[in-house]
């Protein structure tokens, strides 16, 4: 089981509270991850990732395990730690004004 | 006992301001969607506790909210939390939020790029929805004018939308530039009597109208002028702010352009000022007495880079002659030290009689006045920037 961190915003939109965990068969990916995620709670297709393109949108960052994956290929292994379970992966949104 | 309930949405969330026919007391409920940009609100005519709302985010892109009960609760149509993702008939769901131009061969000339602000081609970018405007007699059918400016139509209650591609394929969509608010689709005005009628305004791009359901769409821009660019009298490229008309009479058009505030009688094919003896003819809204075709409310503001009212004084200004002759009213809203804007989708009438009047302001304040005018009270003046404000008569 996949532990998720989302921002306030879209918890309420998803209508949980605190962490989600999903479910991820093969690879254990930020792809597969977010694939995972907009299954279980598709309200959430969209806000994370655009529609169309499956980017990332411009103030959203991705973290896990105290490094900032933001950049890295939707593709490449998450470490083992999120794979297991031990530390989340987390959806943050930028720290803007407003 | 007839009721009035007035949707308003706030750079913070959305709020829901109900009240008898009388239209002295308010109940307030909200902030709805608290934290989100909340552009419009808008109830379905054929069923008036559908409700659409526009709901964004610079952070997490644009949501569509959806009400069955009047407001009291919400959801993204189609996607109740916990169900499975694909609907029984195939369709995925979470495809609410899902605003995708078209570029299909078969319907047209895809458009890639209109113009930035420098002239040179821009691709469009889907930002946000900025005005929903449910159709007259389904209530499953909705048209959302969006940025960068296209218009899309769902028929199935807001689960899937879709590009009337006709608009920015007709010919002109290429030369569109934004104005300062970014390249909104702001105005969709739907003919009561010709259903095949409708209008749209884009900033800064000017008026649009189709006579086929929206398949083909022709510029209605004869007679705008607009020092601001290079070809004053252009077919496109003025910056209407707002369009509004009555609709006993949808053929006869009211305009607050950017500057100046003009008059169609003959459904947009040509224009004339009638910003008369405004103190100054910028502005953002207009709107029309739901009981008298002839009388129309503008909020003058100084100027397009003073945007605020004249010497501090909130004003409302009602002509009852449909434009030229105008009076200021004051009864109620600050004659001081305000210097709060009125944003185009922030006026709306109701349908009572004497037509309520209503407005919101960037400080917060929603004004209501329950006598066409001549008497205002701030129904509530504390919430964050208001940016639209839709009336809904209830029976």
């Amino acid at each position: 089981m996949i532990r998720v961190t989302l921002p306030a915003h879209l918890r309420k939109l998803a209508q949980v509270d605190g962490e989600v965990q999903v479910e991820v068969n093969g690879a254990v990916t930020q792809g597969s991850v977010l694939d995972a995620l907009e299954e279980k709670y598709p309200m959430l297709r969209g806000t994370i990732r655009d529609h169309v393109t499956r980017k990332r949108r411009a103030f959203v960052r991705f973290f896990a395990c105290h490094e900032d994956l933001s950049h890295e290929s939707p593709d490449a292994p998450l470490p083992d730690a999120i794979a297991n379970g031990t530390e989340p992966y987390m959806i943050i949104g930028a720290i803007a004004g407003g | 006992m007839s009721g009035v309930r007035v949707l308003v949405g706030t750079r913070k969330g959305a709020f829901i301001l109900t009240a008898d026919g009388k239209r002295e007391k308010w109940d307030i409920s909200g902030p709805h969607f608290a934290g989100w940009e909340m552009y419009h609100l808008k109830g379905s005519p054929a069923d008036p506790n559908r409700i659409y709302a526009s709901q964004s985010s610079g952070w997490f892109g644009q949501i569509i909210q959806r009400s069955d009960d009047g407001g009291k609760t919400w959801q993204q149509p189609g996607t109740p939390p916990g169900e499975p993702t694909t609907a029984p008939d195939g369709t995925p769901k979470g495809e609410s939020n899902k605003f995708v131009y078209d570029t299909s061969a078969e319907t047209g000339k895809p458009l890639t790029t209109h113009q930035w602000y420098d002239g040179t081609p821009h691709p469009w970018e889907f930002k946000r929805v900025w005005h929903v405007e449910p159709s007259i007699e389904d209530p499953d059918t909705v048209y959302a004018g969006v940025e960068d400016a296209a218009l899309f139509r769902t028929t199935d209650g807001g689960k899937s939308w879709h590009e009337l591609p006709g608009l920015r394929g007709h010919g002109t969509g290429a030369k569109w530039a934004p104005g300062a608010g970014g390249m909104c689709l702001h105005t969709i005005l739907l003919d009561p009597k010709n259903r095949q009628r409708m209008y749209t305004a884009i900033s800064s791009a000017g008026a649009f109208r189709t006579d086929d359901g929206g398949q083909t769409w022709k510029p209605i821009n004869r007679g705008l002028h607009s020092q601001y660019i290079p070809d004053p009298t252009a077919e496109i490229g003025h910056c209407v702010h707002r369009i509004a008309f009555h609709k006993s009479r949808p053929e006869v058009l009211f305009m607050q352009k950017h500057w100046d505030v003009m008059r169609s009688d003959d459904a947009g094919e040509s224009w004339r000022e009638v910003s008369g003896n405004l103190p100054t003819d910028f502005g953002f809204v207009i709107d029309v007495n739901a009981n008298e075709p002839e009388t129309i409310y503008v909020v003058p503001i100084k100027s397009d880079s003073e945007h605020f009212p004249l010497d501090g004084k909130l004003r409302v200004y009602r002509s009852r002659s449909g434009g030229n002759e105008w009076e200021p009213l004051t009864n109620g809203l600050p004659q001081r030290d305000c210097y709060v804007n009125v944003l185009r989708d922030a006026m709306a009438v109701d349908s009572l009689d004497k037509c309520g009047v209503y407005f919101g302001t960037t400080g917060g304040q929603v004004y209501g006045s329950a006598d066409g005018g001549d008497h205002w009270q701030a129904i509530v003046h504390d919430l964050p920037a208001v940016v639209s404000v839709e009336a809904q008569t209830l029976p």
